[in-house]
């Protein structure tokens, strides 16, 4: 075989659409592949702590839906999703203050799906998605599929600043550019494990309202919150203007791939139509498990187990922090959620300090991903969720090390310094 | 069906390199399945040495790559175990695998190599970080590359065209290695030179060299492994003397390491027809998009078989010397 003319090694490289131009392996995927590894403590991935579930429950469960109903678990059903399941999601919503329909609720494959669809009937290439500074990387990595552009809003220890939004979409209608819609996560933000206050919701609702700005809500760690009741949801106060996106991965299980959407009803029927383009239907079996655990187990008791789970395990990770981290870092204090965002001393590249992190046997997220615009250079994101709280203490104690290895080399060629 | 035994490809581990060694052994052991030899691709950790011990295969082809396959460390394991392998023994691994090391041999043995230096970060704490930079720049000049001492795949390398640059390289280096290479930049024919040695009386032969184009300019981890982002000439689009003049400096490199049944070296031919030695792999990648596979496809020769036939002769090598490291 010669290739004297040159080969690419993909004989479709000319065939891409232009929105593949960004999918490329990178050195962060290679080092999240060892990240996996036992020996490594990694406060990387949001995952859920399952092996709190009732499993025996669950299988029983399981071989009861196909053993009884199998005809209808294992075959299509409607795009909208399982009617019965629908009906039990408005009750799950109805403990954040929302009143919606079933009619309204349109069930994902995950809210990835539901992000994947919004953004599919929404944006057209170089429209601008409005988020917080940082935001869900997962979520970014869908708006940049649909080419949009994403301008970050500040946020402070309340939640995304008001008047910060205000000035994003005034610079961006000087500018002769139009934002489709405000991306935010109110509660126990993922990375930043803020929450945005009660006095701003109203206020961030109007100011959406008046510029014509729809705004896309997600809200996968609502039930999750340490401090009492959660707050009541952007969409609980309005019903226009707002799509909401909901998960049971958090609440329950990111396996079976359950979320949905809650969106008015003409952005409705395209959702359903997109989604339908998609997966035909979301997955009937993983609905049926979810309504039977939702209708016929204590589920609410089950979040109560996991609130105090990651309370334990957020404390631990806080408690290591103050213990170990250097000066010159400061982390928020997360009241909900799987996540702990850390700022580094000045002059410390969280990703260029990853590999160091690996072969210290610890992973997290570097800040930069967390963004699209290149800002968290000195940000990590480190998720409490999986590892049990000892892990925790030995994950941020081993990062501490690795970061007082790292402040020394970054010291040697004249970096800022840890103060 | 082969007449080998059973036999294991050993991918993974825990090196940042990790996910190009899992693709390369599953294309090596696939390559050997469709020969109809028995094959199983069998990850790095603690169970490994117990069922080496237990069962042991009648040879193993190393497809590990980065730190754990490729500083001599589990070719060490392996000989305590007695297991044969495909591949160079630990001790000639572990020089190979020191860029620094082995471009000082290899320049012993008249191959030319970029100008460079090595240093441990200890010596830039010790002896000042600024200052010791500016010699390196004053002595090598700009642009240079600094590069891990011992890794692979390009993971934290970083080519510095202006010395404001340096210190970030340097700190993103020494995350993935205690000692850096720096070294003069040399531009021209990017070539990579695979190496077999099938135990015929001619010794190691190179197989055609492989000539490099990256689309965006930087061979990078993005160029090398995701499928589009660099051309590939095969064979190198060179002067038919230069082409054998590269071909003889790989399989200089190889013997001057001492290498065994393959290897992959990295050359650069400059614009005045100079070969410039960068690197050699002691257990070179074999995924889709790996140099060595296009090489020997070039040779029309058949991966599965070629590898095959290297597991023969480790096993046989085995037999006849048994657990003896070589």
């Amino acid at each position: 075989m010669e290739m004297s003319g040159g080969s690419r090694l993909d004989p479709y490289v000319d065939r891409y659409a232009a929105r593949t131009h960004g999918m490329t392996t990178s050195e962060i995927r290679a080092l999240f592949a060892v990240a996996n590894r036992p020996e490594i403590i990694s406060m990387g991935g949001g995952s859920p702590f399952v092996s709190a579930l009732p499993l025996d429950v669950l299988a029983d469960m399981t071989a009861k839906i196909i053993s009884e109903r199998g005809a209808q678990a294992l075959q299509y059903m409607g795009g909208q999703g399982d009617p019965r399941l629908r009906e039990l999601i408005c009750g799950v919503m109805a403990l954040e203050g929302i009143s919606a329909s079933p009619d309204d609720v349109v069930v994902t494959v995950g809210s990835q799906q539901a992000l994947d669809v919004v953004s599919r009937i929404f944006l057209d290439p170089g429209d601008v998605v409005i988020a917080e500074a940082p935001s869900y990387v997962g979520a970014l990595g869908t708006f940049t599929q649909y080419q949009a552009d994403v301008v970050h809003v500040t946020m402070d220890a309340d939640g995304l600043v008001p008047e910060a939004l205000r000035e994003a979409i005034a610079r961006l209608q000087r500018e002769g550019r139009r934002a489709k819609f405000l991306y935010t996560v109110p509660n126990y933000h993922n990375p930043a494990g803020i929450t945005l206050v009660e006095s701003r919701r109203d206020e961030i609702l109007e100011i959406c309202a008046e510029a014509g700005l729809l705004v896309l809500e997600d809200n996968p760690y609502g039930l999750l919150g340490f401090d009492g009741p959660p707050l009541p949801a952007l969409r609980s106060r309005v019903s226009e203007g707002v799509i909401y996106l909901g998960s049971f991965s958090k609440t329950f299980a990111s396996g079976v791939r359950v979320g949905w959407v809650v969106a008015p009803p003409g952005v409705k029927e395209k959702i359903v139509m997109a989604s339908e383009a998609t997966t035909l239907c979301p997955v009937a079996l993983s609905q049926y498990v979810v309504a039977e655990f939702l209708a016929h187990h204590p589920w609410q008791e089950q979040v109560k187990v996991f609130r105090e789970l990651y309370r334990a395990r957020r404390d631990a990770c806080l408690e290591a922090l103050s213990a170990s981290f250097p000066a010159g870092s400061s982390w928020t204090n997360p009241s909900g959620g799987f996540y702990v965002w850390v700022t580094l001393p000045s002059g410390v590249d969280a990703k260029a300090m990853l590999p160091r992190a690996i072969q210290g046997r610890v992973a997290y997220v570097p800040g930069v991903g967390f963004y699209g615009d290149g800002q968290g250079v000195r940000n990590l994101r480190l998720s409490y969720s999986l590892p049990e709280p000892d892990r925790v203490r030995e994950g941020v104690r081993r990062l501490a090390g690795v970061l007082a290895d790292e402040l020394e080399i970054v010291a040697t060629f004249g970096g800022g310094s840890p103060s | 069906m082969s007449d080998l035994g059973h036999v294991l490809v050993l991918a993974g581990g825990a090196s940042f390199e990790r996910e190009v060694s899992l693709s390369s052994g599953r294309r090596v052991a696939d390559a050997l399945v469709n020969l109809g030899v028995e094959v199983e691709l069998v990850d790095i950790d603690t169970h490994l040495l117990p069922r080496l011990v237990k069962d042991p295969p009648a040879a193993v082809f190393v497809a590990v790559h980065g730190l754990e396959g490729e500083d001599g460390a589990l070719r060490d394991v392996l000989d305590l175990t007695g297991v044969p392998y495909v591949g160079a023994t630990g001790s000639a691994a572990r020089l190979a695998f020191d860029k620094a090391v082995a471009k000082a041999i290899v320049g012993r043995a008249g191959l030319h190599t970029p100008a460079s230096v090595a240093l441990r970060h200890a010596a830039f704490r010790d002896l000042g970080g600024t200052l010791l930079l500016d010699r390196v720049i004053e002595r090598l000049g700009l642009p240079l590359v600094v590069k891990p001492a011992r890794g692979g795949s390009a993971l934290g390398v970083s080519v510095v065209r202006d010395a404001s640059e340096l210190p970030a390289a340097m700190v993103g280096c020494y995350s993935y290695d205690s000692t850096a290479l720096l070294e003069r930049h040399v531009t021209g024919v990017e070539l990579a030179i695979s190496v077999i040695d099938d135990g015929g009386s001619a010794g190691p032969a190179a197989l055609p060299a492989v000539e490099i184009a990256a689309v965006n300019g930087v061979f990078d981890y993005a160029a090398r492994y995701t499928a589009g982002m660099t051309e590939y000439h095969v064979p190198a689009r060179l002067d038919p003397q230069i082409a054998a003049a590269a071909a003889a400096a790989a399989v200089t490199a190889h013997r001057a390491l001492g290498l065994r049944d393959l290897s992959r070296t990295d050359l650069i031919v400059t614009r005045d027809g100079e070969i410039e030695y960068l690197e050699t792999n002691v257990s070179p990648g074999m995924t889709a998009t790996s140099l060595l596979p296009l090489a020997a496809a070039a040779a029309d020769l058949d991966l599965g078989a070629l590898c095959r036939d290297l597991l023969q002769r480790a096993a046989i090598r085995g037999l006849s010397v048994p657990g003896a490291p070589e």
